[in-house]
């Protein structure tokens, strides 16, 4: 049947940069299918629409968090929605990051500013189990220390190797700085026994790919997070098509092998 | 259907059994959809009765050209495609699919749209649009997501299928691998015949309640001459088609021509205007529009068609993905002929010719492919 | 060498010429804070990071010194060394304690010029370098992150 939102309550608003903002929601009464790390809802804000948002967090409870940047009509709308609003949620929809395929395996998640809100839950899950995957690392990239977003919290992530790179240090800034593919030489994993974890803006994800598979990792263990338009994230609409990839439904999450051909032709 | 296989239920209907029919449906409380003559063009409409069909009109058809024509043999079906398709009635142009409504205590409700959907009979589709008819059933109901409405129409509409004896010039269906005869997926499939013998039309039973019907109008038992010259009939249309598709795999062809320079070609003469999206019978394509009124306390989500040629379609953050007519001519094409069959299993072409006639540039599919064709063969031959 | 030097160079230098160029290194350290070499200054040695952050900064009168960019394991820091006038052209300082292994500039160049075959790779390895480091400045040109246009499904 056709999907409808669900009302969920805004129970609480970080503000992580200047312009985006994580909503933690709860299901007022019946809540939606879990959510996987990597799959995401139609958000709607009332009177403006729906966007897709993919789930920056999510609990055993129902509950779950977006990461919102404010880009558009809904988004603001949406940026701007306070503790006790309510708001409609369809989902969960598309692909997820599986990262049970990684058992054993070292794991490299690569995020580029904002692309870091939907690999957070996969990173908690990998650090929830240390014992069932190799190292794991986490190279995340931004603009400027300021487009950061979880930034307490990225220090306190025991993995075994984590660093932040931004291009445009500020004075306070003490850390990396340069893009984010040039910690792909610096970061400890095998390329061959590697999953990684591909998020961010579609030259970023370009740029990372392609240095991790000139580096060994296999085509198919680098799963990257597509973008597309969506309007009805059930299959239905024929916007986010991405040659023979419906987005919503066979991603947002792919492997390389599949997504590299279709993002080296323009306007495809 | 082949001599050997075993015959089916077989009746003859004259028109004024096809009136009955029409008014057996009425009685039914169906509301009866066929073709009839306005504004120049063959419509589908509501019909009040079998008296409202194009008796005695034909169509001419051409790239970019529809003209109706006169017949002489007063025959109801003897036409092709017209500008509209059963979608318009299945997967209407616009439709109410939620509604949300907020109290002053900050209360937020959603009701899905869930009207009685119509029951529809459907008189005189065509084998193409029966076929079209299945793939939209394909890709709105097929997969893990199931599009309400459209299956709520769907499922309570009954196909009367119309053989086709008068193929058109834009038609190209049996190179898309179907043909004149409706082989599937009818309630009653009916074949047109005129001569010496009468105007009547060979009956063939589809399902139980097409048994049904059939048995409430007054109807004779199949004879061997009707029966043999509707054969007849439909298997020369099958020889008739004005245009063909290349044959060779589609799907592969599509999947190799992504930089082929014919799209410049073509991207220089299509006016982007989405018309062939609009008559096409499988385009499914839609978006959706956030509708408030005055309180500002009811909000309505509204599903319309959409076109892969508008250029908001693939917009992404601060412009389209496809901003040239090159690249959103090749994302109709491709999808149609080749990405379809990844995303739902089959192809989204039916031959119907319908983006032919109704392009405004006079853009012929048929023609454009087998130009993508022979670059791609020339291409090969450069590289051998 | 540390596995994560061992694990890049192959991707750089072919073993042998890996290996005789590791046979005139020096190990080194930097306390946090140290300047391995200025602008302008001449070019005669070069490091291979083992760990630590080296950071490449730019001297501007009446401002703090801006980073440009920063190094880490198994990165080259130096490349002035290869090309005449052997001038660097930034900064560079210890950004954390660091180790390292330094090469004298003039001994490579002369090992270059005895072995054309392994000046060749030489000369390959730091262009790889740099061709890396001009995408990555390029990437930094046009904002890789699109920061100001992205969003969506995020």
């Amino acid at each position: 049947m056709t999907a409808v939102p669900v009302p969920y309550l805004v129970v609480d608003r970080r503000r992580e940069t200047e312009e985006s903002v994580t909503l933690r929601l709860e299901p007022v009464a019946e809540a939606l299918d879990d959510f996987a790390p990597g799959q995401f809802a139609m958000v709607h804000c009332f009177g403006r629409g729906e966007i897709p948002l993919s789930v920056s967090s999510v609990q055993t409870t129902g509950g779950l968090a977006h990461t919102i940047r404010n880009v558009g009509a809904v988004s603001d709308g949406l940026c701007a929605a306070r503790v006790g609003d309510l708001l409609g949620l369809r989902g969960p929809y598309g692909t997820s990051w599986e990262l049970d395929r990684a058992r054993g395996r070292d794991v490299l998640v690569v995020a580029g500013g904002i692309g870091l809100a939907p690999l957070r839950p996969l990173i908690l899950s990998a650090l929830a189990e240390p014992e069932a995957y190799g190292r794991v690392s986490v190279l995340v990239g931004a603009r400027t220390p300021g487009d950061l977003i979880a930034r307490e919290e990225i220090e306190s992530w025991p993995t075994a190797y984590t660093r932040v790179m931004v291009d445009w240090p500020d004075k306070e800034w003490r850390g990396d700085v340069g893009v984010v593919t040039q910690l792909l030489g610096r970061a400890p994993f095998d390329p061959a026994g590697t999953w990684a974890f591909v998020c961010g803006p579609e030259p970023m994800i370009r740029a990372t790919a392609r240095e991790l598979a000139d580096r060994g990792v296999p085509k198919e263990r680098i799963r990257v997070s597509l973008e597309r338009n969506m309007r009805c994230a059930t299959g239905h609409c024929g916007h986010c098509q991405l040659g023979p990839l419906l987005v919503c439904r066979d991603g947002p999450v792919a492997g390389w092998d599949v997504a590299e051909p279709l993002l080296s032709v323009r306007e495809l | 259907m082949t001599g050997t296989e075993a015959p089916e239920a077989l009746a003859v209907l004259d028109r004024d059994g096809l009136d009955a029919l029409v008014a057996a449906l009425v009685a039914d409380g169906r509301t009866v959809v066929g073709p009839t003559v306005r504004d120049g063009a063959i419509v589908l409409a509501e019909l009040a009765s079998a008296a409202e069909l194009p008796y005695g009109w034909g169509v001419e058809l051409d790239a970019g050209r529809y003209r109706l024509v006169r017949r002489e043999d007063g025959a109801a079906f003897a036409h092709s495609a017209g500008p509209q398709s059963w979608k318009s009635y299945l997967h209407p142009a616009r439709e109410r699919l939620w509604s949300a409504d907020r109290t002053p205590e900050g209360d937020l409700s959603f009701t899905a749209d869930e009207p009685e959907a119509p029951s529809y009979a459907f008189l005189g589709v065509r084998p193409c649009d029966l076929r079209a008819i299945a793939i939209q059933d394909g890709v709105l109901t097929g997969g893990r997501h199931t599009d309400g409405g459209y299956g709520k129409r769907r499922k309570r509409a009954l196909l009367i299928a119309a053989e086709c004896t008068e193929p058109g010039a834009t038609c190209f269906c049996v190179s898309t691998g179907g043909g004149p005869a409706a082989d599937a997926g009818y309630d009653l499939a009916l074949t047109e015949v005129v001569d010496e013998g009468g105007h009547r039309f060979l009956v063939r039973v589809g399902s139980e309640e097409g048994a049904r019907l059939l048995e409430q109008v007054p109807h004779r038992a199949a004879d061997m001459v009707t029966d043999a010259s509707a054969r007849a009939a439909v298997d020369a249309a099958r020889d008739r088609m004005g245009r063909a598709l290349p044959p060779v795999d589609l799907r592969t062809l599509l999947g190799a021509s992504l930089a082929a320079e014919r799209w410049d070609d073509v991207a220089s003469r299509c006016l982007t205007c989405g018309n062939c999206t609009m008559v096409c019978p499988t385009c499914f394509c839609t978006t959706t529009e956030e509708v408030t009124d005055l309180t500002g306390d009811h909000t309505e989500r509204w599903q319309r068609w959409d076109s892969c040629f508008d250029l908001d379609f693939s917009y992404l953050h601060e412009g389209p993905v496809r901003s040239s007519g090159r690249a959103r001519y090749r994302q109709w094409l491709t999808h149609k002929l080749s990405t379809w069959h990844d995303q739902f299993g089959t192809s989204g072409c039916v031959g119907c010719g319908r983006c032919i006639a109704w392009c405004p540039a006079g853009i012929d599919i048929t023609e454009e492919v087998a130009a993508l064709h022979a670059e791609l063969e020339t291409e090969k031959e450069t590289e051998r | 060498m540390t596995p994560s030097i061992t694990l890049r160079m192959p991707h750089a230098l072919p073993p042998e010429h890996r290996e005789r160029l590791l046979r005139v290194a020096r190990e080194v350290g930097f306390r946090q804070g140290a300047r391995l070499f200025e602008e302008g200054g001449h070019a005669d040695r070069f490091w291979i990071v083992r760990d630590g952050t080296v950071a490449l900064d730019m001297h501007v009168p009446g401002h703090p010194t801006p980073v440009i960019e920063t190094l880490g394991e198994g990165d080259l820091v130096g490349w002035s060394w290869l090309f005449e006038p052997y001038v660097w052209q930034l900064g560079a300082r210890a950004q954390t304690p660091v180790r390292a292994y330094e090469f004298d500039a003039v001994a490579v160049r002369l090992m270059c010029d005895d072995d054309a075959e392994f000046g060749r790779e030489i000369g390959r390895w730091v262009g790889r370098v740099l061709s890396h480091r001009l995408n990555a400045a390029r990437a930094r040109l046009v904002d890789l992150y699109g920061t100001s246009t992205s969003g969506g499904v995020r």
